[in-house]
């Protein structure tokens, strides 16, 4: 059980000195056992006292100190510093999606306010305030325990692919907030919600590319929490928006055919008869067609469609 | 200058809950050097107490009894009788904010056995149950908007009292350096606790006690500082806390041996025994040679019997805490763990309103006060049974708010000499970042965490806490020239880690100086040469005042018991 020298490649970045930020190199002796963060502690304390980060609670529960360990956000005090060594070396950068303040601090303002977007607090009917506590079955709270175990650390803002181009979305912990609502037994504004989330840039804007799952260092997991309120806004007949017709296209063409008609969904997704969305599809389809990469215009089957519509049965009987 | 009708400094349980109850009345601040959600009260894990008897036949007066006696006797006991009687009602409010607890089959909140408690009366969340309660407020202050105005990472440098009226503080904006008195009507501290002065410590880094210290600059006297409670299950030289939930569900404690050693000590609670007594009792085995480990230095915390399945269900994160910071599947192998400082009973003297006194005969400070763990009111005495602090915060908190909206409403701003302010504020820094610069921040910093743990940890004796003292004295003379690196303006975090430091050296040589003058043991409060309690002598508060010669005075005021005797506390 010996020490093992690790070079740290960390961030710096002082706005008022710096255009744009740097990488410094610490050599640290790090012992089994040693967490990220306490490397990052000793090196500030030990080394460079200058080296500006966030931390606080120390066991995984306050969400201070998300960073980004070798290209990937990760909340560093429950992280072993040995697993995420590479070649003798660690590198550090601030979490992303996000304007970094100095150093590995960032400017957490746009994360805050996306919760806004989503009335982050419980709205029971006011009618029937009871005197005890509301009941609630243990099913019913395990329907929220996941959701409810968000730390708000920003990891998944951090590397959400979404985020990166459009700073509307919704994104990952906002809609893990939303969810914790829409599916609690004691709120009464389930529907509004879900029309909420649906709608904008809301749930149907997710790519799926499972990026904030794998960074949350908690059971949150917020893409399963976003599938989640997709299936109950589907199931609550919120179709009218192109995230729900796209999904109906799928299971149109797929369920006919057993494969997908990529000429019908973008159409089906926009809407038939809108058409400004129409010809915003025009310039896409065109290059495809110059390109000799277009779909073929008409649809043909696979050669077991049968056994897909099947299955497609079965599914639509067990959801009755 | 900004101003504000009233500041709160601190952003967990009771400072937001106090916010709540004057938003929309008064304009109100709330101050804090994090973020809300980063507050130490969602570090909480095991539960809330309230009898709320949704298990068992409890009522608020068993509460009050088993509340009295873990501390030991030295609890005020008026004020230990509110805690107790206004906890059901807390915890329907909070459930009635969207609080998610766990269920019984019944589908009421669900309650698990706690130590030091006659009854299950832990209302619990699995088991982070203060990280739901503060999200749950943290949601709340979304609801309220533009009503309460949060400034976070602002470090609060100055506690402003004059004539005995609170004006306002002085704070820095840490993201930019800048400094600002905040002229208020009336302030309320929830600054948390001072545990970070140990090494082995379950607090976050940033409970260093710099409330407290900051109203004992400002002439207010600390109360029963010496007592400092440790919490049994820390997670082996991590001090990281595993929840005594893990206890209340049946865990056992298991020495080097191999041996269930509360048999000993608490034949009838046996693991549920009180925190100090379980503490006591692993710090003795370890003592007497029977620890686990190669330098038998640790015990055992034993979950296996329960099973997987229970402890995903009920204990997930002290699972993945054992799990991820030392490797050990806790439904395979019993988890190495120690006591670890956990919680601060001393604090800022408050009376049952919560408005902070000024003297040992009662008197109090004008539009100041005090709730949460900166706060001894006092409730939990010379020790807290678990699952009372957040109880504490949450009652508190909303106490706080309630004579503080009676106090400020019609009040108006007493003058504050700005320029003053600023400029002593101005003259500690000045002080950190232009002086000799010989003396390593973090050298000081150590030694004194290592000393207060070896030193007047779980048992005391009048030997080495002189040289616990002598220790500090020196790191307090050493600690004139820290070196300061750090000459920025924007998340100058060495220059805050050095005025935290100043904190921690100043109220650790009170912690000493109580525990030093303290000839008996009560409570976590433990000597070895004084090893038995002493009501004739001893059942009396502490009262530290700060002398102008930077020195201080210990005085002593008497506990108020209405209902219960002292007697012999055992389990």
């Amino acid at each position: 059980m010996t020490a093992t020298n690790v070079t740290f490649k960390v961030f710096r970045f002082d706005p008022e000195k710096d255009t744009e930020g740097r990488y410094q190199d610490y050599t640290l002796a790090v012992a089994p056992g040693e967490t990220i963060l306490n490397c990052v502690n000793r090196i500030k304390w030990e080394q460079d006292q200058t080296l500006a980060h966030r931390f606080s609670c120390g066991s995984a529960i306050c969400g201070s100190c998300a960073m980004k360990i070798n290209g990937h956000a990760t909340l560093v005090c429950k992280t072993q510093a040995m697993d995420k060594v590479k070649d003798g070396v660690i590198r550090i950068d601030p979490i992303g999606n996000l304007k970094p303040l100095r150093d590995l601090v960032v400017d957490l303002t746009p994360f805050w306010k996306s919760f806004e977007k989503v009335e982050p607090w419980l709205a029971p009917d006011a009618h029937s305030a009871p005197e005890k506590e509301r009941l609630q079955t243990p099913e019913q709270f395990a329907k929220i325990d996941n959701s409810t175990t968000c730390i708000m650390c920003a990891a998944c803002f951090s590397d959400c692919n979404v985020l990166e181009v459009d700073k509307r979305y919704y994104g990952p912990a906002t809609l893990a907030k939303a969810h914790r609502f829409i599916f609690d037994s004691r709120d009464a504004r389930t529907e509004a919600r879900l029309r909420k989330v649906t709608e904008e840039t809301g749930v149907w804007d997710c790519t799926h590319c499972g990026e904030c799952s794998t960074r949350c260092p908690t059971e949150t997991k917020p893409l399963a929490r976003i599938n989640e309120i997709r299936q109950a806004a589907m199931k609550a007949g919120m179709h009218d928006t192109s995230g729900a017709r796209h999904v109906l296209g799928f299971r149109e063409t797929v369920g006919k055919r057993g494969l997908l008609d990529e000429n019908y969904v973008p159409i089906r997704s926009v809407g038939f008869f809108n058409l400004a969305g129409l010809l915003s599809l025009a310039p896409v389809g065109l290059r495809m067609l110059a390109r000799g990469k277009n779909p073929p215009f008409i649809p043909h089957s696979i050669e077991k469609a049968g056994e897909v519509r099947a299955i497609f049965a079965k599914r639509e009987e067990l959801n009755k | 200058m900004y101003s504000h009708d009233v500041v709160i400094v601190g952003s967990g349980l009771a400072g937001l809950r106090a916010a709540m109850e004057l938003a929309g009345h008064l304009d109100v601040a709330v101050v804090t050097k994090v973020y809300p959600s980063r507050s130490h009260s969602g570090a909480a894990q095991g539960g809330v107490a309230a009898a709320l008897g949704n298990m068992d036949g409890d009522t608020p007066e068993a509460h009050l009894y088993d509340t009295v006696k873990g501390s030991d006797f030295l609890a005020d006991q008026d004020a230990a009788e509110i805690l107790t009687s206004d906890a059901i009602r807390t915890i329907y409010e909070m459930e009635h904010f969207g609080c998610p607890f766990s269920r019984t089959p019944e589908n009421k909140i669900a309650q698990r056995a706690f130590g030091g408690h006659s009854y299950q009366r832990a209302c619990y969340s699995a088991d982070r149950t203060g990280h739901a309660l503060l999200h749950t407020l943290f949601e709340q202050t979304y609801r309220q908007g533009g009503n309460i105005q949060i400034y976070s990472e602002w470090y609060m440098l100055r506690l402003i009292v004059e004539e005995g009226i609170a004006r306002g503080i002085v704070a820095m904006d840490i993201q930019t350096g800048r400094i600002e008195v905040f002229r208020a009507k009336t302030v309320l501290f929830a600054t948390g606790g001072y545990g970070r002065a140990y090494k082995i410590t379950s607090n976050a880094f940033a409970n260093t006690g710099d409330g407290i210290s900051a109203a004992y600059r400002a002439g207010i006297p600390l109360m029963d500082m010496e007592f400092v409670q440790f919490h049994p299950t820390g997670l082996y030289q991590h001090g990281i806390l595993l929840s005594e939930a893990a206890r209340g569900e049946g865990g056992y404690l298991l020495n080097g041996n191999g041996e269930r050693f509360m048999q000993k000590y608490a034949p009838s609670k046996m693991e549920l025994g009180p925190r100090d007594i379980v503490s006591r009792s692993e710090q003795t085995e370890i003592n007497e040679g029977r620890g686990a480990g190669p330098n038998k230095d640790y015990v055992y915390l034993d979950l296996r019997h329960l099973g997987r399945e229970k402890i995903m269900e009920r204990l997930p994160q002290v699972y993945h805490l054992a799990k991820d910071f030392i490797g050990v599947d806790a439904a395979e192998a019993p988890v190495p763990i120690q006591p670890t400082a956990h919680y601060s009973m001393g604090g800022i003297p408050a009376d049952k309103d919560c408005q902070v006194l000024l003297d040992e005969k009662g008197n109090k400070v004008t539009g100041f006060y005090a709730a949460g763990e900166c706060s001894c009111i006092s409730v939990h005495g010379a020790n807290r049974l678990g699952t009372n602090s957040l109880l504490d915060a949450l009652v508190f908190g909303r106490r706080a708010g309630k004579s503080i909206l009676a106090a400020t409403e019609g009040a108006s701003f007493a003058p504050v000499d700005e320029k003053k302010e600023l400029a002593a504020a101005r003259r500690e820094i000045d002080s950190l970042l232009h002086n000799g610069a010989t003396e390593d921040l973090h050298a000081i910093r150590e030694e004194l965490k290592e000393t207060m743990t070896l030193k007047v940890g779980v048992y005391r004796n009048g030997e080495q806490m002189k040289e616990a003292h002598g220790t500090i004295k020196e790191l307090q003379a050493r600690f004139v020239n820290v070196r300061v690196d750090d000459r920025r303006k924007n998340f100058n975090t060495n220059l805050l880690e050095a005025l935290e430091l100043g904190h921690m050296l100043e109220y650790s040589e009170l912690i000493v100086a109580g525990a030093e003058v303290r000839t008996e043991s009560r409570g976590a409060h433990a000597r070895d040469d004084y090893p038995t309690r002493d009501d004739e002598n001893w059942l009396a508060h502490t009262l530290a005042f700060r002398k102008d010669d930077g020195g201080y005075e210990l005085k002593y005021k008497p506990v108020t018991i209405t209902r219960f005797k002292p007697v012999e506390r055992t389990y």
